[in-house]
């Protein structure tokens, strides 16, 4: 017996912030790079060679993109592995030279830069401020204003928030940065494949890409390092990436992160046609549907075009999950927690939302395949879960 | 990307969400259940523990991350979702409170069946139906059986792993909405299925061990998390002679007879706790021996206590041998149970288990017990009655 005939596979999936499926034309450009072009680019022979042609043609595919020049793009292991390269190595590149030491994060940052920012601060001495949010989940500009201290290194706010969608003013506070002669990195996962970008022109010093949120593969991240930005390398070994990530170059999935880039920017308004009404469906119907239960978090426009993200009234986003789950529809709380052990929301605390509603985050993020008709379907489906569970848990708190 | 079929159920097979535990019994129903051709949901409920100290996250025995990973690996074997469903706060607020609560009254509680009362076929079977479940199953050894409209809850085949004791509370409404599948196998069947379907044959939750304990401890436990006081007191004898202090009335068990600090020249037991006076008291094995109790809370499975005193064989714990008796109903969801015979250990806080044969008529908690020589005593201990 198999999960088919079990259980129908889900039938929605509303989760394009977690990731995505590989296009089938990123796929067709990665397969030569298996098996028949498999040469080490390091190498000094021609299928090596070979290799690393084509890796630097993605290279320029991905510089051309982003409006930048080829030298500035670093390939990595993933996004969190690009964020973690941009903190470790511009702070460590600081402090070797003798700068300042002072690190400038947001409260709502991806555990990537969260996480990594606080171990700098408690195992490496590195001095922190974490900067509080708005009610919309965006950073204020006279909060990154008042943390600047000539001691300041480097400053790192993302594009967009996965689990709230909010954008934020990333330009203007890479702006700021620059006026005061600190670092910029932004954390542009969830945005860079919803804009035009023209980095040369762009207050970004540091940029972090994950290409399979965009129907691009696994395994594979891009940090985008400004020309003359000093990185330290954090995975030390051989030079290659011009010494800022050692290891072998991963040639398939390299191709195939060039390629998803490519066609994300060729098909932007297409895509964004798409999601856009499918999204918009989302942020209206359900909170009027509940009107007591469901409020929209994060910013009502500023805001991913395929993201709509909702708080549910003493409810649990774990349950909401499981419901969901077992109606076929395949959905995010925004941060991914499967040991049962969800904790409140941080990025919901951090819009400063009362107890009631930082556990029960409900994330929905749309793609290229999905239809009025899921649209529809899921809707009704997420109004009958929550009124039923809702029903339970009012149970519950009289007995208790 | 594939034909989207909007809705996942199918209409033509049940739905049954199996709690399960990672260990042989849970395994084995699950499998059992898809061969019967139910659609088959795992479920895993992850239970408040303790937190602890030391590095290592603490977890409930019931639920450690390695039964999870357990369970979550039989599933994927299986072919069937699983999911873990956060119930941390409700089993505290509920199950570990009782057993605080019992424990500050003087009682000696079985969490487990208020577990299975109030989470497993409360909160649990609650969340099943939500999901459109038409079944709640688990591993339990115990059988239902449907009898002119109404349902049994029957002893599993197997009488040395009959867990119909913790199953005591069941009311009809939920019987009809609840499967054992292992319940109509024996221990030695079940290891055999599980061979032949290539999953774990070890058992999980056979210890009778509190799962949200650190330690086994539940006197540090009760010292930590109560937030009553346990004043020492004086340990009496039945001729009401201070034998010595005891360290607070919780902390003791009847029956017990280590660990009272008592020099004597035959061995003393625990025979009741006087909370009035917060005394403990002794005496010798003869004196153990209860001849009646009056139950509360009591559940007759049927629905309807019996119109009189009936004949029953009673089970004062989970492994006691059952006991020729008389129940009769009181008022007030109360029983009357006479003894047979002399009955030791009988404690106030457990369950006694009414049966007819192999099926379970229900069941409550003992309230009072009539030890007849500790009746003799002027002032009876809070543990005892001497009028009914």
């Amino acid at each position: 017996m198999t999960a088919d005939n079990n259980m129908r596979q889900n039938a929605i999936y509303l989760d394009h912030s977690a990731t995505t499926p590989v296009h089938p034309a990123v796929v067709a450009a990665m397969a030569p790079f298996w098996a028949e072009q498999f040469g080490n680019p390091s190498s000094h022979h021609r299928i090596g060679y070979q290799a690393a042609r084509a890796v630097e043609k993605a290279r320029r595919t991905v510089a051309e993109v982003l409006g930048t020049d080829p030298e500035t793009i670093v390939f990595t292991g993933c996004g969190s592995e690009s964020n973690n390269l941009a903190l470790r190595g511009a702070m460590t590149a600081s402090k070797a030279a003798g700068r300042g030491e002072h690190l400038i994060v947001s409260a709502i940052e991806h555990s990537a830069v969260l996480e990594t920012a606080r171990q700098l601060r408690d195992y490496f001495g590195y001095e922190l401020t974490i900067l509080p949010v708005d009610r919309f989940g965006r950073v204020r500009i006279s909060d990154v204003e008042a943390a600047i201290r000539p001691e300041t290194a480097l400053i790192s706010v993302m594009a967009a928030n996965n689990e709230v969608g909010s954008v934020q003013p990333w330009a203007e506070i890479g702006a700021l940065a620059r006026s005061r002669g600190v670092l910029f990195h932004t954390d542009a996962v969830q945005l860079v494949a919803a804009r035009q970008w023209q980095l040369n022109a762009e207050p970004v010093d540091l940029m972090t890409i994950a290409p399979h949120k965009f129907y691009g593969p696994k395994g594979v991240g891009i940090l985008v390092v400004r020309s003359g930005v000093d990185l330290v390398s954090s995975q030390t070994g051989g030079s290659q990436e011009n010494g800022r990530r050692a290891g072998t170059l991963n040639v398939p999935l390299i191709i195939g992160a060039a390629e998803a880039l490519r066609l994300a920017a060729a098909e932007r308004e297409e895509r964004l046609a798409h999601v856009l009404p499918l999204r918009d469906r989302l942020l209206a119907e359900l909170p009027a549907a509940l009107p007591d239960q469901c409020i929209v978090t994060g910013h009502p426009t500023e805001r991913l075009p395929h993201h709509a993200s909702f708080a549910f009234r003493n409810l649990s986003g774990n349950d909401l999950l499981i419901h969901l789950d077992v109606a076929g529809i395949a959905a995010g709380s925004g941060s991914a927690c499967s040991s049962g052990d969800p904790k409140p929301s941080a990025v919901l605390q951090a819009l400063g939302l009362s107890p009631e509603w930082t556990t029960g985050g409900l994330r929905l993020t749309v793609g290229a395949q999905n239809t009025d008709a899921e649209i529809d379907y899921t809707l009704g489906k997420i109004v009958e879960i929550v009124l039923k569970l809702s029903a339970l848990e009012a149970g519950y708190q009289v007995v208790a | 990307m594939n034909e989207l079929s909007i809705n996942p159920r199918d209409n033509n097979r049940q739905r049954v969400v199996v709690a399960m535990s990672g260990g042989v019994d849970s395994s084995v129903a699950a499998a059992l259940l898809l061969e019967q051709g139910y659609e088959v949901i795992g479920m895993m409920m992850r239970l408040w523990s303790e937190p602890g100290s030391g590095p290592a996250a603490p977890a409930n025995r019931c639920c450690t991350p390695d039964q999870m990973a357990d369970a979550r690996r039989v599933a994927d074997q299986l072919g069937i979702p699983f999911y873990v469903a956060d119930v941390q706060q409700h089993f505290r607020q509920t199950i570990v409170q009782f057993f605080l609560d019992e424990h500050d009254a003087g009682r000696t509680p079985n969490p487990c069946v208020e577990c299975n009362r109030q989470i497993r076929f409360g909160y649990l079977l609650d969340r099943a139906l939500a999901l459109d479940a038409d079944f709640l199953a688990t591993g339990h050894y115990a059988r239902v059986v449907q009898e002119d409209g109404a349902y049994l809850l029957k002893q599993g085949k197997d009488s040395h792993k009959d867990q119909s004791y913790v199953l005591h509370t069941f009311r009809q409404s939920q019987l009809a909405h609840v499967l054992f599948p292992v319940g109509e196998y024996t221990k030695d069947e079940v290891r055999h299925l599980a061979r032949d379907h290539g999953l774990p044959v070890a058992s999980k939750q056979e210890s009778q061990d509190l799962c949200f304990l650190n330690d086994g401890n539940y006197r540090r436990f009760i010292h930590d998390h109560s937030t009553q006081d346990h004043p020492t007191g004086p340990i009496l004898d039945l001729n009401e002679r201070e034998l010595g202090r005891h360290e607070g009335l919780p902390f003791y068990t009847i029956g017990q007879r280590k660990g009272l600090g008592i020099a004597a020249a035959e061995p003393l037991f625990v025979l009741g706790k006087d909370t009035a006076r917060n005394a403990l008291i002794v005496g010798p094995r003869e004196a153990l021996g209860a001849g009646e109790l009056v139950a509360r809370d009591v559940n007759w499975i049927s629905g309807r206590p019996p119109a009189g005193p009936t004949r029953a064989e009673v089970k004062i714990r989970y492994k006691a041998t059952p006991i020729q008796s008389v129940v009769t109903p009181l008022d007030g969801n109360q029983a009357h149970v006479a003894f047979s015979t002399l009955v030791p250990g009988v404690t106030p806080g457990q369950a006694a288990v009414f049966y007819e044969g192999d099926t379970c008529l229900g069941g409550g908690l003992i309230r009072d017990t009539v030890q007849p020589i500790n009746a003799r005593r002027k002032t009876p201990t809070a543990g005892s009655v001497t009028n009914k």
